[in-house]
């Protein structure tokens, strides 16, 4: 039962299942590959996989249910499999960021996501499709083919982390993690009609994240729901001595089902996560997810433009319209310097990418392209037969606003303007705002190859950029359906309130119940 | 402001990308394109407004200055494209093996 119904099942009830020996961990891993199959997750098929190892995975569930038969008490995710954006450093399956230039290139060293999420328990069962080193807002630019999305394989299921939000829609895995510079997992989680967050700046190490911009990368969490989000970000999130920005800010416990009485998993006493610092508290109970009574909800303009997609505006109003009857209030607020932020965030973004790509010059790791012309010929020829063209274009665009008279009125003024539009998210919640909410997209998932112009496919980051830019936490809840593709709501807090954000996720998800997905 | 053909080559040699004829004449259109707009930044008052490099987590901790080796699972050798007692090898720089540039 539990493993013919694997599709619609959530991660805790996975755990429960595993832990209760109702299920073996070596049957989720048969039961993930089988759905795969079924869904064609291949490269002549959706293009989720970039790397997949079935027999290793069954040897990784062998020894889970070991560790099981000595002590049920393998953690809150013991025998979930979960799948990996292939820009997340892994031992075993390769790492290549989808690029040519790291074409087999197996990690030294595990991220510390990873490492956390398998000392809970987690099995990991593929590395998933993406745009090149994340650049991109579709999964097109990715050297090994489109993904295509679960709900219709004539569109794109969004990017840059859209095969493990296809991996997650399609039922293969309940959660995925994916990354987050501008929106990558929120606008594919909104594509595919799936629950995408990304965690305030600090918040989850990125210790094993191919760097993009490293201001602004963050690791996120795509679930079916909810509760599989909260409970991924939970087990990722916190201090790590091998990230210099990670913050030392306790971690609550995100998850409702694990509030308001005892916690209904116990935590793994792993070595590990203990050595990796993991402490997590739990803050007072949530008053559940029924009444968000108290709650002021702001409703920023700059976010409801008339050029909107009327559709996604009225299933907007429609959560707007759920929220009054939770008995939220919602505020008319304004973010004055928001429609900055793609041209801010396509400034300081590219330059970070052209210095942090640097590394990859066919010395140390990854392809080597050596026309015999010294050392400079074989610099030009691995990096321009490696990179893709978006890849090239960003680092063009970066070298471009850094260079001598160029600095100051691009790199420089995007970082002012990167304060002020930081500064009005300051303001919003000082004001006594607790959430914000906007639509994640302007447009639903739009098909594959119809946005050829490079700008014109930035402008997809238009509404989740923002958050980025500000370093505040922010997530993407199914709203309906328009066209029968799907719609996400987005919902924005203040620094480290994540808590707050999860509470308004689960009371709106409770109150549309099968409408989110119609 | 408009980029022209001689920045795309130059910039292209600052990040060490070998562009070609035809790309170079793709990337001008393009990079030309994208910077109109970012002009929009031009016309923003931030006289005295510091300029954010990153959002600054709160609660980020100060370790002691003491950098550590990571745990690696395998060797340099085995992901490195040329590697000899333990260096890297690299092809020679182009001016020692043209007589012709290093004005030998």
């Amino acid at each position: 039962m539990i493993v013919e119904n694997f599709k619609n099942l959530g991660a805790s009830a996975i755990a429960s299942s595993v832990r209760a020996g109702d299920a073996s961990p070596s049957d989720m891993i048969r039961a993930s590959f089988q759905r795969a199959r079924e869904i064609g997750a291949g490269p002549d098929g959706l293009n989720i996989f970039l790397h997949s190892d079935e027999s290793a995975s069954m040897e990784e569930a062998d020894e889970m249910k070991k560790r099981l038969e000595s002590s049920p008490d393998v953690g809150v995710l013991a025998g979930v499999p979960v799948a990996i954006k292939d820009n997340i450093a892994s031992l075993g399956l390769p790492t290549t960021c989808a690029s040519r230039i790291l074409a087999g290139y197996v990690s030294p060293f595990e991220a510390t996501a990873i490492t956390r999420l398998r000392a809970n328990g987690a099995l990991i069962v593929a590395k998933t499709n993406m745009d090149e080193f994340a650049m991109g807002s579709s999964t097109e630019n990715s050297a090994y083919g489109p993904t295509r999305n679960p709900h219709d394989v004539r569109c794109v299921p969004g990017g840059s982390s859209g095969g493990s939000a296809a991996a997650v829609a399609a039922g293969i895995t309940p959660i995925a993690l994916g990354s987050e510079t501008g929106g990558s997992v929120r606008q594919p989680a909104a594509f595919c009609g799936v629950v995408g967050v990304k965690p305030t700046y600090g918040r989850v190490s990125r210790y094993g994240l191919v760097a993009f911009a490293s201001s602004l990368d963050q690791i996120g969490v795509l679930g079916r729901t909810v509760e599989d989000a909260a409970l991924g970000l939970e087990t990722i999130a916190g201090f790590d001595k091998l990230d210099s920005t990670s913050s030392d800010a306790k971690v609550p416990i995100y998850r409702l089902s694990a509030l308001g009485g005892p916690a209904p998993e116990t935590r793994s006493p792993d070595t590990e996560a203990i050595r990796l610092g993991r402490s997590p508290v739990p803050l007072a109970p949530s008053p559940g997810a029924t009444t968000l009574r108290g709650v002021i909800i702001g409703k920023p303009k700059e976010y409801f433009p008339d050029s909107l997609d009327a559709s996604t505006k009225d299933l907007c109003e429609r959560a707007f319209d759920r929220f009054r009857s939770l008995g939220a209030t919602i505020r008319n607020i304004s973010l004055p310097r928001s429609p900055l932020a793609i041209p801010v965030y396509y400034i300081l973004a590219p330059a970070e990418a052209s210095s942090n790509l640097a590394r990859f010059d066919g010395v140390r790791y990854g392809l080597r392209v050596d026309p015999g012309k010294g050392l400079k010929a074989m610099y030009e020829a691995t990096r321009s037969q490696g990179f893709g063209p978006e890849v090239t274009r960003r680092v063009l665009l970066g070298t471009y606003v850094l260079s001598a008279g160029y600095y100051d009125a691009y790199y420089k003024k995007a970082q002012a303007v990167r304060t002020l539009i930081t500064d009005d998210f300051r303001s919003v919640f000082a004001s006594g705002v607790h959430a914000i909410f906007t639509p994640t997209t302007p447009t639903p998932a739009f098909q594959v190859g119809a946005i050829s112009d490079p700008y014109e496919m930035y402008l997809n980051d238009i509404f989740t950029v923002t958050a980025n830019l500000a370093g505040v936490p922010a997530m993407s809840v199914p709203i309906g359906r328009v066209r029968r593709l799907p719609v996400g709501g987005q919902i924005i807090t203040a620094h480290f309130d994540e808590f707050t954000m999860f509470r308004v996720a689960y009371a709106l998800e409770a109150a549309l119940g099968a409408e989110a997905h119609q | 402001m408009a980029v022209t053909r001689q920045d795309v080559l130059h910039i292209a040699e600052l990040a060490r990308l070998g562009v070609d004829n035809a790309r170079a004449d793709e990337l001008t259109k393009e990079l030309s394109a994208i910077l109109a707009h970012m002009e929009v930044l031009s016309q923003i008052d931030t006289a005295g407004v510091p300029t954010t490099a990153g959002v600054g987590a709160e609660g980020t901790p100060l370790r002691p200055d003491v950098g550590e080796r990571p745990v690696m699972e395998r060797t340099l050798e085995s992901f490195a494209p040329a590697m000899r007692d333990g260096f890297f090898i690299v092809p020679r720089l182009a001016t020692h093996e043209d007589p012709a540039e290093s004005g030998a």
